[in-house]
């Protein structure tokens, strides 16, 4: 009873980060709080929802050693956890750094400077040589 | 109420939360606001696969399948972003830069 009580608040707080994800995805003004926003909420939210889901398979555990099947699934279901976790960051990193190469400006507010405009942004290269 | 009229219930919000991100790809002025908002779409589904396991009781069998569509989604966006980079970094005109729809 206890497990299933903690597994539903995990699964709320999950919805609620995705409805956070959700949001911050519609309404940012830029490229780049749009990415923050769906990175950075859908990476927590998936962690807690299928953790959550996890934690509910506990509950068809009865006798040990005859359950053992049960205790695979909630493995790969910690498996999709930790994959999520580790690819999420990775991707939205890469599609920051394509968005950066591609040319895309962030807004900056008026009276601030972008300080990484001129360091960061490599030239194009020139047309490769046959 | 049990806990599966619960993971049908979080199975319909995941449902209703794709809608902003599904409008972000049809809205979405860059390319690359598109392809974060199919990410998005992809680890929802990929959750969505797990809820649906636990609805219909088979958790053991639909688990493998979110595993492969994480795995998709994360070589589907690795690859977008590669060739956006590559195709910035050539300096020629990349067939999708910042178009103004």
């Amino acid at each position: 009873m206890i497990v299933t009580i903690l597994s539903i608040l995990l699964i709320v707080t999950g919805l609620v980060f995705f409805l956070g994800a959700a949001v911050g995805l519609m309404r940012f003004p830029d490229f780049y709080c749009r990415m923050h926003a769906a990175g950075k909420g859908d990476t927590l939210s998936s962690l807690l929802v299928v953790s959550g889901f996890a934690l509910y398979q506990l509950n068809d555990i009865r006798d040990f050693p005859s359950d053992w099947p049960v205790l695979l699934v909630i493995l790969k279901l910690l498996a999709v956890v930790t994959f999520i976790y580790l690819t999420s960051p990775t991707s939205t990193s890469a599609l920051a750094d394509a968005g950066w190469e591609d040319g895309i400006d962030p807004v900056i507010e008026p009276g601030h400077e972008n300080h990484l405009e001129d360091d960061c942004r490599k030239p194009p290269v020139s047309s490769p040589q046959p | 109420m049990t806990f599966e009229h619960f993971a049908i219930g979080t199975g319909i919000v995941l449902l209703f939360l794709m809608i902003p991100a599904m409008l972000r790809i049809v809205k979405g002025p860059t390319a690359l606001d598109r392809i974060v908002a199919v990410n998005v779409i992809g680890t929802k589904t990929a959750v969505l696969l797990v809820v649906i396991g636990v609805v219909f009781e088979r958790v053991e069998m639909f688990v493998d399948f979110a595993l492969a569509y994480a795995l998709l989604n994360f070589t589907g966006s690795i690859a977008a972003a590669r060739y956006l980079h590559r195709a910035a970094q050539r300096g020629g005109d990349a067939p999708t830069g910042e178009e103004e729809a």
